[in-house]
């Protein structure tokens, strides 16, 4: 084959066999359980008219819902980026007892069923509960307010920072932080100047990528919130009530609002991941 | 002693960070945890296996378990043609097919969920096609398999993907040009080499499938006995006061959960090397 011609193609030739059968697998399968089901989406809620997907979209409740939804995800991020850079530094850098056993726990939100987690903190932080019943003398309400949505955000979120802070913090040449020592530097200083800029893209990766999955959070959340529309209604929850309402446009209209901020936040995260690659090196 | 190692901290400074972290830790994922298992053992052994044999949470588990059976497999053969495509042939566009398969764990579980109503449900785009032909998928079985299908849909693929990438195609050639045919060189060349790999993703996807709580919410209906999966189950129990019974079911869930984790660091432990990644 010449040259020029490889080069039109947008494949490159290979002696491995088996590209069309997997390629059309994927494609086919990739379309009619992921991209078709996303249009029906788009779709229903174009069906509305550019006005109408305002109007829902801007509702009082709906706005209150954003607000909830999208302020306790920012709050819990923001709690699991200072929380997660030091359980990343200390499982990096110490050592004490059980260290592979909290490491493996960290993992846990990912596969711990969120409604299992959601009764169980709303059991732990109800007015009986193990937490409830210590912080809610002291005035600290969390079970079924908005500092709950809050909490249950921040145990589903925990394990991004850990894990994107941690490879990074692990490859950081040590040579680097004894130069500092040595010019003087004490250890706050190193950390301020030499570590914490090379483990910021990471964290901040971990911190979009928590807040990702926070805004569209459900089964943790429900429990513990309370549910009272314009108060603790998280966005995930008003679709769920618009559908058994039969308001399936409504649904559809706030869905497609919602999946529009996802790709927002995917392609931001996306960017953050490039530029955690180019401070590495890699 | 005396000297100050210049690259570590004070001792009490050490002592203070490990001992923060850890508090973190047990506050928010140790303590739920034992909630659960303590909640559920709330009336002692006998109300524990009492909740757990009722009919409908053995329906409930019942249907868990087949609706895995489907889904993972599924998504397993699915993560094998898409790695095989994607990491041993060079082809434009490939980013953008990558972005594509990790998309459903960018949507909300409640999304998951609905895109599924808004086409298969009575009022939906193939609502009244499927009415005439009396196929119910909404509101049955068929759309908690796809609710759960699509939110699990990444979990093999994007273990495979860079793992099959890490190793190349070398084995591969030259198991063609020994004389192997395309399904001999997968079954004995690449299958061996990212088995661990799979079961991985394996394990993942079966974990969240089983637990997945959102998305099959919304296409559940939730009729006792009939679309009630264990987590939807669990959320009846719990809206009706019944919490031991409700405990009682998460714990078989919050069980497998941990099991997961254990199975998922023995394997980073043993064949992290042949995971692919930074797994190891």
């Amino acid at each position: 084959m010449s040259s020029a011609a490889s080069q039109r193609s947008w494949l490159t030739p290979s002696v491995v066999p088996g590209f069309g059968m997997t390629m059309g697998f994927t494609l086919v399968y990739l379309s009619l359980i992921v991209l078709l089901p996303l249009a029906a989406l788009v779709v229903r809620a174009g069906g509305l008219g550019w006005d109408q997907f305002v109007a829902v979209v801007t509702a009082p409740r709906a706005v209150a819902a954003y607000r909830l939804s999208f302020g306790a995800a920012f709050i819990a991020a923001a709690i699991n980026i200072v929380f997660g850079v030091l359980v990343a530094w200390v499982l990096v850098r110490y050592r004490f007892p059980f260290k592979r056993l909290v490491d493996g726990l960290v993992d846990l939100p990912f596969a711990l069923p969120t409604a299992v987690a959601g009764i169980a903190l709303a059991t732990l932080f109800s007015k009986n509960g193990w937490i409830g019943s210590v912080v809610e003398p002291l005035g600290l309400k969390v079970a079924f307010t908005p500092l709950g949505v809050m909490v249950a955000l921040v145990f589903i979120g925990l394990p991004f920072v850990v894990r994107t802070v941690q490879p990074v913090l692990q490859d950081l040449d040590k040579e680097v932080e004894e130069a500092a020592a040595s010019l003087g530097a004490d250890r706050f200083q190193t950390f301020r100047h030499v570590i914490l800029p090379s483990i910021l893209p990471a964290a901040v990766t971990g911190f979009a990528l928590a807040f990702a999955r926070a805004i569209g959070e459900y089964g943790s959340v429900i429990f513990i919130a309370g549910n009272l529309p314009m108060k603790s209604e998280i966005v995930p929850l008003l679709i769920i009530i618009k559908l058994e309402q039969f308001d399936y446009r409504g649904a559809a209209a706030i869905g497609a609002a919602m999946l529009a901020a996802s790709f927002v936040l995917l392609l931001v995260i996306n960017m953050l991941q490039r530029w955690s690659r180019q401070r590495m090196g890699g | 002693m005396g000297r100050i190692n210049p690259i570590t901290e004070r001792r009490g400074l050490r002592a203070g960070l490990i001992a923060a972290s850890l508090l973190y830790i047990l506050l928010f994922l140790v303590l739920p945890v034992v909630t659960v298992f303590t909640e559920a053992l709330g009336k002692g052994f006998g109300g524990y296996f009492t909740a757990i044999n009722d009919p409908a949470a053995r329906s409930a588990i019942k249907l868990t378990l087949l609706t895995a059976a489907i889904a993972v497999p599924f998504n397993m053969a699915f993560g094998i043609a898409a790695s095989w495509a994607i990491a041993k042939f060079e082809f434009r566009g490939k980013s953008v097919l990558i972005t594509l398969i990790d998309l459903p764990f960018s949507v909300s579980p409640v999304i998951s969920g609905l895109i599924y109503v808004l086409l298969f449900g009575a009022q939906g785009i193939l609502g009244p096609w499927l009415a005439e032909h009396d196929i119910q998928i909404v509101f049955a079985v068929p759309g908690i398999v796809l609710a759960t299908i699509f939110v699990t849909f990444p979990f093999v693929a994007r273990e495979l993907i860079p793992l099959m990438q890490e190793q190349g195609t070398e084995e591969e050639e030259a198991a063609r040009s020994l004389g192997a045919d395309g399904w001999q060189t997968f079954w004995r060349v690449t299958l061996p080499n990212i088995r661990w790999g799979l079961l991985y993703g394996v394990l993942l996807c079966n974990a969240r499938a089983m637990g997945e709580f959102g998305a099959v919410s919304v296409v559940s209906g939730k009729i006792r006995g009939l679309t009630n999966t264990m987590p939807l189950h669990v959320e009846i129990l719990y809206n009706e006061y019944n919490i031991v019974a409700a405990f009682a079911v998460a714990s078989l869930l919050a069980f497998l959960a941990l099991v997961t984790l254990v199975a998922k660091g023995v394997l980073e432990w043993a064949y992290g090397h042949e995971l692919g990644g930074a797994r190891a």
